[in-house]
Order: structure tokens, then sequence, then C-alpha cells
């Protein structure tokens, strides 16, 4: 019974413990958003971050693309030869990778990567009192540290999703008329037909907008909030991932759900 | 990494990044076969619309011309009115066929426009006259059904 | 209390949530003088560093510097304050992404408008009086550990400061650099006309170079005085932390149980 009890009182406490950190991230993302003065007016800055996520981000979002469209390419071509609608095989490719894959999966992508650095770095900042430092030389480290990178990600990732949605439709143009075969005309022209810039094109874009300002948001909330031991940056650096990527698929249903109801 | 490599590196990027956004727009979508602002608008009733939805094409010997802006029932004349969203270059005769056809044995439907050979045109906001409800399933059935069993019966031989 | 203190701690008592740090702490420090805080480790002298650079609030008394009193003021008041405090961190804290010379730099850079030519003479002049200029195009995660806690240094008086705080300036350094950075801190207090707090248990460097202590034992100050005095107090704290001896009012054995018992000896 007192075991029973004790139980309960250590669930409530990590119920309580979980929203004051919620109130606390929150508070800490209206900060962000405050102080991105800096991030824009010292470009140079962001410009840096941008390297960093962006552009070391390409290789693996530009590989990981390729090989998803052509997946979708091979898969496709099989389940569509079933009905004989292999024509359809360009939309198919397409729909599916500007609508769902492309955003998700380059989301994924980058929090593995990039938010997880992200992490590390300003876990490992605050922990060899870099952050203090600059406070105490009376710099706001959320303006100049944390700002530059959250801006960073939030430009980057609908760019990197177009690359990923644009390298996997080249996969499976590579698969499916190159390949096996499928009449490279009805590929382009069904396509073409099929994906709408307002409807399919814009929405994923602004998919790939809100995981890129989760994601980043986490990431740096995370190293911020690490306790500056090795253990409190490896602990906060698995947690991004892991809740970013939670984040990525709750947000990807709500906005799925919103956007393409009646379709 | 000196300043102006990174730089180089940053801006490579960007434009790429553009650019695939460009490309998805324009050849994988159809943005470029289309340009929504220059349009003006007609309606048409019909007894069924079928499975005809918001957004769908209207085409005109197969080519598209306009886009389906908005459908609701009018409840005066208890028909579905239908607003569409028709290309500024294109005008029709005042006599010209709305119907609503399928695309393939199960696509989407869409609304096609027959011109017909009337010297005057319609206006924006006009009416057009002629239309051609979507088949229903029930009714092909039925009307199939009534046929075969007007036929003069075969003797058998 | 000697008159024209630049930074006045009157009756401090911090807590961090139920457990007491300091205790109705009194302390002055005077302009132009170079002032000890010893204490063994989690006294509470780095806790008072952090007040005094108004990073915490106490829970009761006052922190006074240059007259004002640090943690009633708004935000851009203690950044203004702050631009006037130069800190040495424990282990140098270096900005890790840029190389010696932005991390001299950095504060002119965010603080002034001085055109780089002249940032280039400012920064060169703080790493020549540190005797590390050669250093300039090199990353932090090159230097050795007196290296870069030198740079930090050169760092820390970057806008000569009026107040110099030194946290642990001593910790883990070789002979030769321990000798350096002691005369540097007193060196660059008097050419620089600064104030200068050094938080520290190393006894022996300190002595030689600053004119007043105070001993923090359990929150409370325990003793003050100036070297001379505090190497022939006859307190048996002083006395023990001053000649490093084993056993005295700060006990070898950590209390608790009975070792014989613990042992299950008979008794």
């Amino acid at each position: 019974m007192i075991g029973l009890a004790k139980k309960l009182r250590s669930i409530g406490h990590h119920v309580v413990d979980a929203v004051w950190r919620t109130g606390y991230a929150a508070r800490f993302f209206f900060l962000i958003l405050l102080y991105s003065g800096t991030s824009f007016q010292r470009f140079r800055l962001t410009i840096k971050e941008l390297f960093s996520s962006g552009v070391m981000s390409l290789i693996i979002i530009l590989v990981a693309g390729m090989f998803v469209g052509m997946v979708l390419g091979l898969q496709g071509y099989e389940t569509l030869k079933r009905y004989g609608s292999e024509s359809a095989l360009g939309s198919l490719v397409a729909l599916s990778l500007v609508r769902e894959l492309g955003p998700v999966l380059a989301a994924l992508l980058f929090a593995s990567r990039a938010g997880s650095a992200m992490t590390a770095e300003i876990g490992l900042m605050k922990a060899t009192e870099q952050i203090s430092a600059m406070e105490m030389m009376a710099i706001n480290p959320i303006a100049r540290v944390v700002g530059p990178r959250f801006w960073a990600g939030v430009i980057s990732m609908p760019l990197l999703s177009a690359l990923f949605s644009a390298m996997g439709v080249f996969g499976g143009y590579v698969v499916g008329v190159v390949l096996i075969g499928v009449d490279q005309g009805s590929f382009w022209s069904q396509m073409q037909a099929a994906v709408d810039f307002q409807h399919d094109i814009l929405n994923g874009v602004i998919k790939s907008v809100v995981f890129g300002v989760a994601v980043t948001a986490i990431a740096l909330f995370e190293g911020y909030d690490a306790p500056p031991t090795a253990e409190g940056v490896s602990g906060a650096t698995t947690r991004t991932v892991v809740q970013s990527s939670l984040a990525i698929l709750i947000l990807d249903f709500m906005l799925t759900a919103f956007m393409f109801q009646g379709d | 990494m000196d300043r102006t490599a990174l730089d180089l590196w940053v801006g490579i990027f960007v434009v790429a990044g553009l650019a695939a956004l460009s490309v998805l727009a324009l050849k994988v979508g159809n943005l470029s076969s289309y340009n929504t602002s220059e349009t003006y608008q007609l309606q048409a009733y019909f007894s069924n619309i079928g499975g005809l939805k918001s957004q769908a094409s209207i085409k005109s010997s197969g080519v598209l011309i306009g886009r389906v802006a908005m459908i609701s029932l009018d409840p005066e004349r208890y028909e579905a009115k239908v607003t569409m969203n028709i290309d500024k270059r294109y005008h029709f005769s005042k006599d010209t066929f709305a119907n609503i056809l399928t695309s393939g044995l199960l696509g989407e439907q869409y609304i096609g426009m027959i011109p017909g050979g009337d010297t005057e045109l319609l206006k924006a906001g006009d009416e057009i006259k002629k239309t051609q409800s979507a088949l229903v399933m029930e009714d092909l059935i039925g009307k199939l059904l009534y046929t075969k069993a007007d036929e003069p019966k075969q003797p058998i031989k | 209390m000697p008159p024209q203190a630049l930074v006045e701690i009157q009756n401090v008592n911090f807590a961090y949530g139920n457990r007491p740090i300091l205790k109705g702490v009194n302390l002055s420090l005077p302009k132009g003088k170079v002032i000890a805080v010893m204490g063994g480790s989690g006294c509470g002298k780095t806790t008072l560093l952090r007040l005094i650079g108004g990073s915490l609030r106490p829970s009761s008394g006052q922190v006074k510097v240059d007259g004002q009193v640090i943690h009633e003021l708004d935000h851009n008041k203690l950044y203004l304050m702050r631009r006037k405090m130069g800190m040495l961190f424990q282990f140098g804290a270096l900005f890790t992404d840029m190389s010696v010379y932005d991390n001299v730099a950095f504060q002119m850079r965010e603080h002034t408008d001085l055109p780089e030519e002249i940032i280039r003479d400012l920064v060169l002049m703080k790493l020549h009086a540190v005797g590390l200029h050669g250093t300039h195009h090199l990353m932090p995660a090159e230097l050795s550990g007196g290296m870069a806690r030198r740079v930090a240094l050169a760092r820390a008086v970057a806008l000569d400061p009026m107040l110099i705080m030194y946290d642990e300036p001593f910790a883990g350094l070789d002979p030769i650099s321990l000798t350096v950075v002691g005369n540097l801190i007193r060196r660059l207090n008097d050419a620089l006309g600064a104030t200068s707090i050094v938080v520290t248990h190393d006894v022996q460097e300190s002595l030689k170079i600053v004119d007043y202590i105070y001993f923090i034992a359990d929150g409370v100050i325990v003793a003050e005085g100036a070297p001379d005095e505090i190497k022939s107090s006859s307190k048996p704290f002083v006395h023990q932390f001053v000649y490093g001896e084993m056993d005295g009012p700060v006990p070898f054995h950590y209390p608790g149980g009975n070792y014989q018992q613990d042992l299950n000896l008979k008794t």
C-alpha cells in the first residue's frame, strides 16, 4: 500500500516536473524570438551557422533523398503494375515525396545530424563556462549564440526538404524510366498533372518550416538546459533526437489532417 | 575555413535549395501551365455534380482552361450551383455545353466545355444554360435494366 | 573600514534552496587594492563572485558596486555595470570556436565602434602585457593550460575594467605559470588603477601579492587581515589553512561511525 502511494507520488512529481519544464522551454523559445534582432542585424553570424547546419547536412540529405526516391520507384512500380497503372509512377513518386517524405525525412535527418550537434555545442559551451563568460561581458548569450543557430535552422529546413524531394524525384526517374522502362513522357506529364503547386508543394514547404522551428528550438533548449557534465550533455543530445523525432511525426499528422482533409 | 570560402558554400547551398524548389514547382508541379490570376467567373447549374470537387479542372478539347472555384446548393432552384474561374484568354459562346465528365474509367471528375455556334459570347458572371450532370452508377444500371426489359423478346430458335 | 570602497557586501545571506551558503557576510574592497578571499572547497567563495557580478541575488543584505546596489539594477543598467568589470573564469573559459586574437578582441568589437586597425593594436598590446603576443593566430585548443589562462586574463582586461574578478586563477598550474599569473595579477591591477578580488585556495602565491585577505568557513568570515597578520595569526583554522596542516579545526576523518565496530572487532 505504501509502495503504491510512493509510486503515485513519484509519478505526480514527474508530471509536475514535466509541466514546469515545458513552461521553462516556452519562455526560452519566446526569448529567442524576442532577441532575434541580432541574428539579422549581424547576418554574418547566421551565415556561419547556416554553413554548420545546412551545408554540412547536404551530403546526407542528397544521398538519402536519392535512395528514397529509388525505392519509391521500385516499390511503386511493383504495386501499380497490378492495376495496369504503371504510367502513374511519376505521380506516385512525386506526390509521396513532396507531400510527406521530403519534409518528414529531411527533418528527421536534420534533427539527428545538425540538431544533436547544436545541442552538444551549446551544452559544452555552458559546461566550460563560456556562456557565463559572455554574460559577464554584458553580451546576451541568447541573442548572440542561440538566435543565429535558430534562424539558420529555420532557413535551412525548407531548402533541405526541397533538395530531398528533388533528388527523390530524380531517383524515381532513374529507377522507373531508365532502369525499368516506364514511359518517360507519361512519367513526367502525369506527375505535372497530379502535383499542384499550391496544394502540394506549398503545403510541403509549410510543413518543413514548421519542422525546422520545432527541431531547432528543441535542440537549442536541450543544449542550454543541459547539466554541465559529460553525462548531462550526452543525455541532452539523446533527448534532442528523441523529442525532435516525436515532435516531427506528431506535427506531421496534425498538419496533414489540417491541410489535406477532404481530399 | 576562411570567410570567403564559407560565404561561397552557404551561397551555393541557398541557391541549390531555391533551385530545387523552383524545379519542383515548375517541372514537377503545374505552376507553369496555369496562371491563377487572370480569370473571370461563370456559373452553371447541375442536377447532380457526382464526385466533382472544388479546384477540379475545367477543360475544353482536353486543354485545361480553368478551375472550379465553389460548389454550393442553390436554395431556390434546388440544384447544384458551380462557380468556375475561367482563364481570361478563352471566351465561349452563349450556347456552350458544360458537362461533368470522368477522366479515365475510375478517375476524378472534371467539367468539359463544348463550344456552340452562337455569335454572342458569355461575359463575366453569366450563367451557362446548357449543362449535363454527372453519370450516377445506379441510374446507369437502372437504365440498362429497363432498356433490356423493353427489348422485344427474341423467339427461341 | 577604509574609505572609498569599490565593492561593499553588507550582511549578505545566500542559500541554494534550503542549503545556506553565506550567513551574514560583511566584506569591502577598497579601490586600487588586491583582495584575496580564501577558504576550503564549497565554502561559498565562487558564490561571492557571482553575487558581485549580479548573476545571483542575495536572500537578504546588500551588494554594492561603485555605490549602486547590483541586484536592484534593471537589465540594461546591469549590463552597463558589467562592462566595467572583467572576470577570469576557472580554467579560462575561452571561446573555443574563435582564435586567441578574436577572443581578446571580442568585447572591443561588441561594445565599441573602434575600427579594426585600432582594435588590432589594442589586442596585441593586451597580449603583450601577458607575454603572449606571438600566439594571436592560434586556437584555444592549441594552447597549454597556463597559456590559456593568460589569454583569458588578457581578455578580462580588454576594456580596462575598474574591477577584475579572479575565480581560482592558480588552479592546476605549474610552478612557473603560478608565479607568472600571480605577478600579472598584481602588475595589471596597479597599472590599470583597478581593484581586484582573487578567490583562491593557493595560500603561498596569494600571500605574496595581495593587500588584504578574508577567510570564509561555514558561510561566515572567520578571519581577515593583511598578509603579515594572517601569517602570524593564532586562530587555529587560519593556522591550519596557511601552514597546510593535516588535522585541526578541519578534521582529517569524515565524521561517521565507530571504526572498530565497522570492522567487527571486539572492543
